[in-house]
């Protein structure tokens, strides 16, 4: 395993669950975190649990079977070459059958049940059971060893919504309703072992509007008191942030834009369109105001005291190299 | 070529009288309810009697239409400002609670001391609380109730924030499926069908289906899903029925569909998806609101042009003491780039649906959280009609 010689937030961390408000870009900022953290050289994965195939639309690769994958490397740092992201599309059916093998030696008839409908049946019908199945996926992947030493130096966990975070961590209480001793308990309680460790921290995506950032104090709120504080929220990424908008919220005296920008666009050369002064200071002061809502909800996510990140909106959409330029970014602030 | 959209006259929609029911449907994060509640404020003004049935609505925005707390009751929104004061309409607000509102089905279909068995048991309560798709099943079950009520004459639904648009007409089917599945009959009561010949077979294979089952779910579980289906036995039919009742409601004349999104990728991905679902399943699509798009007043000087005016005003403070002139015209250059991308996209959506009629909203500078930011956004539908 390559030993990181920079310092991040993260050291030690091996599995990084990423979770956020629908539409916040949750599943961008853990491809970009994944492939933030395999510019040490580090072999990281990358799985998804919501069988939205999110990752491969964003990889642009064909939708991912049950199998890991490379959809990705990271660009080399100092010399050194980048390592490898694999991703990873785990739906309950296919973890099931997994654990059927690994503990029943049952793969067979894993299969005949599948046709039947019973394992569909069984992970819909017992409340916990899926969410045991995906996190159980995710820890074995951290614990997973060849040759002595760990096959991913991390894994990243695109992970279901804010609003469902605290029951699909909350594993060992979930699946209380089911068998007091026996295999899945066990294999809970081997789950949760990996889950409330200091190996794990949980990372809020949102972004400066108040139903996502509300959600995320939450989550961290429910996750601290669910788990008495041993399942860690992490970082918070503030994702989509516009450059500039920062310094125009203290920028405050509206009626002598329109002069001051006047005098500007001449020095520009745009100094013929008369209106044009006027109609870019009713935008700026349109910006003004959505950057004060803004850093009013920005100033909400330091009450937790967790790390924020910023991530900037791209524009153009999100292809392989917003990607890589949002990789950089969480680099560059520490998170990776 | 460019392709225009026909433009999405909600106006007339929310003014034919024919119009009983509209669901605003889309995935998370695209303005929904807040949608659902400005379209449902705009035909009140207009003197329609209206009910908006809402799922998770932030809490300010409840706070705005009076409601405090989840309890799938009907509250009065006061503050309606009608249009034509001799025909004022009024508006009610609910959140759904769908625990209660499953509890509810139970108390109507179960005797009280069948009821209460239900309600207690553990695999009832987990799966009213939390089963993927309770929360859609629950939605529909009260636009049912809604509308056989028959007390407004306009029901406006914000559909849950689902994963994915869809999840909300195929949840409740799924559910009802479910719960009325062979697979969960046989299970739990498999002595039922062990006289008739031609199952013994079956039976063999049974024994190890339940024994697997029970190794996976563990026997306690397994027995509170015998109770609990045992004493559901009356209610499964009405299961399906009810389901069916409202999936056909959905397509019958008087429901109309809106189908949110944000000028994004994602969004409008979902909602094309949402658009050729409506269509398969022949229910009636009014059309598209495109939430959140932005415009520019100045829009006649172009990104490029922006920012080299920008560029050849850095460092030289001549003319730009405070550096505002740069800044403004940095901004004004995101502005015009995320506007052509905005623009590319509804642009894709429209040209492989020409015939769906879109409105657009623009991006507000802040959250809407009073009656007065929904009119505003109401009256940006009479500006596109």
């Amino acid at each position: 395993m390559v030993v990181s010689v920079r310092d991040t937030d993260w050291d030690g961390v091996r599995l990084h669950v990423v979770t956020g408000k629908g539409g916040t870009g949750k599943t961008t900022v853990a491809a970009a975190l994944a492939l933030a953290l395999a510019c040490d050289g580090r072999r990281v994965l990358l799985m998804e649990v919501e069988g939205r195939q999110g990752i491969a639309q964003l990889f642009d690769v064909p939708p991912l079977p049950y199998e890991e994958r490379r959809v990705a490397v990271a660009p080399a740092q100092d010399g050194r070459p980048g390592g490898d992201v694999f991703a990873l599309a785990v739906d309950p059916q296919s973890a099931m059958i997994d654990y059927l093998e690994m503990f029943y030696n049952l793969r067979q008839a894993g299969r005949a049940l599948t046709k039947l409908g019973v394992l569909d049946f069984a992970t819909t019908i017992a409340p916990g059971l899926s969410d045991v199945l995906l996190t159980g996926k995710a820890a074995e992947a951290v614990r997973r060893k060849s040759g002595g030493s760990p096959v991913y130096g991390a894994v990243v966990m695109d992970a279901p919504p804010t609003g469902r975070i605290g029951r699909f961590l909350n594993v060992t209480s979930e699946v209380s309703g089911l068998a007091k001793v026996g295999p899945i308990r066990g294999h809970a309680d081997t789950v949760q072992n990996v889950i409330r460790s200091p190996q794990t921290v949980v990372h809020f995506v949102t972004l400066l509007e108040e139903m996502p950032v509300q959600e995320t104090l939450d989550g961290i709120a429910e996750l601290r008191e669910i788990s008495a504080g041993e399942i860690r929220p992490g970082g918070i990424f503030v994702n989509m942030t516009r450059p500039g908008a920062a310094e125009l919220a203290d920028r405050g005296d509206g009626d002598r834009q329109a002069d001051m920008l006047s005098l500007a666009l001449k020095a520009a050369g745009l100094g013929d369109d008369p209106d044009l002064a006027a109609d870019l200071a009713a935008e700026l002061s349109d910006e003004e105001r959505t950057a004060r809502a803004q850093q009013a909800q920005r100033r909400l996510l330091d009450a937790p005291g967790q790390p924020c990140y910023e991530l900037p909106l791209i524009s153009d959409g999100i292809d392989l190299a917003g990607l890589y330029r949002l990789a950089a970014e969480l680099r560059g602030q520490g998170a990776a | 070529m460019t392709a225009h959209p026909t433009p999405l006259a909600v106006d007339q929609l929310i003014d034919d009288r024919r119009t009983r029911i509209i669901v605003c449907c889309g995935s998370g994060g695209v303005g929904k309810t807040t949608i659902a509640a400005s379209v449902g404020l705009r035909a009140a003004e207009r003197g329609r009697h209206v009910v908006v049935l809402t799922v998770d609505p932030a809490r300010r925005l409840a706070q705005s239409m009076g409601l405090t707390s989840l309890d799938n009751t009907p509250r009065q929104v006061s503050g309606i400002q009608p249009d034509d004061p001799d025909a004022p309409g009024s508006m009610h607000a609910m959140m759904l609670d769908m625990k209660r509102t499953f509890d509810e089905i139970v108390e109507a279909h179960a005797d009280p001391d069948r009821a209460a068995q239900i309600l207690a048991n553990p695999f009832y309560q987990s799966l009213s609380s939390s089963f993927a798709g309770t929360q859609e099943y629950m939605a529909m079950e009260k636009l049912g109730q809604l509308r056989r009520a028959d007390e407004w004459d306009l029901i406006v639904v914000d559909t849950p924030p689902s994963r994915s648009a869809l999840d909300f007409l195929d949840a409740p089917q799924r559910l009802s499926r479910f719960l009325d599945g062979r697979l969960l009959r046989l299970l739990v009561a498999p002595a039922k069908f062990g006289g008739r010949t031609g199952l013994k077979m079956f039976n063999v294979g049974f024994g190890m289906v339940t024994g697997v089952v029970t190794k996976i779910i563990g026997g306690q579980l397994l027995r509170d899903v015998q109770t609990f289906v045992s004493a559901m036995d009356t209610m499964f039919g009405g299961f399906r029925e009810r389901a069916e009742y409202t999936y056909r409601l959905l397509r019958a004349p008087g429901t109309a569909f809106l189908v949110i999104a944000a000028p994004e990728h994602d969004a409008l991905r979902e909602a094309s998806y949402f658009v050729e679902r409506l269509e398969q399943d022949e229910m009636p699509l009014a059309g598209l609101i495109l939430n959140r798009v932005h415009e520019s007043p100045a829009d006649r000087l172009s990104a490029a042009r922006s920012l080299a005016a920008a560029e050849s005003l850095q460092g030289s403070r001549g003319g730009d003491p405070t550096g505002l002139g740069e800044v403004a015209l940095r901004l004004h250059a995101e502005r015009m780039r995320r506007i052509g991308s905005e623009q590319r996209l509804a642009q894709r959506f429209t040209t492989a649906h020409p015939l769906v009629p879109v409105a657009t909203i623009l991006a507000q500078p802040d959250d809407v959280h009073d009656l007065a930011g929904l009119r505003a956004i109401g009256s940006a539908f009479g500006a596109n009609s």
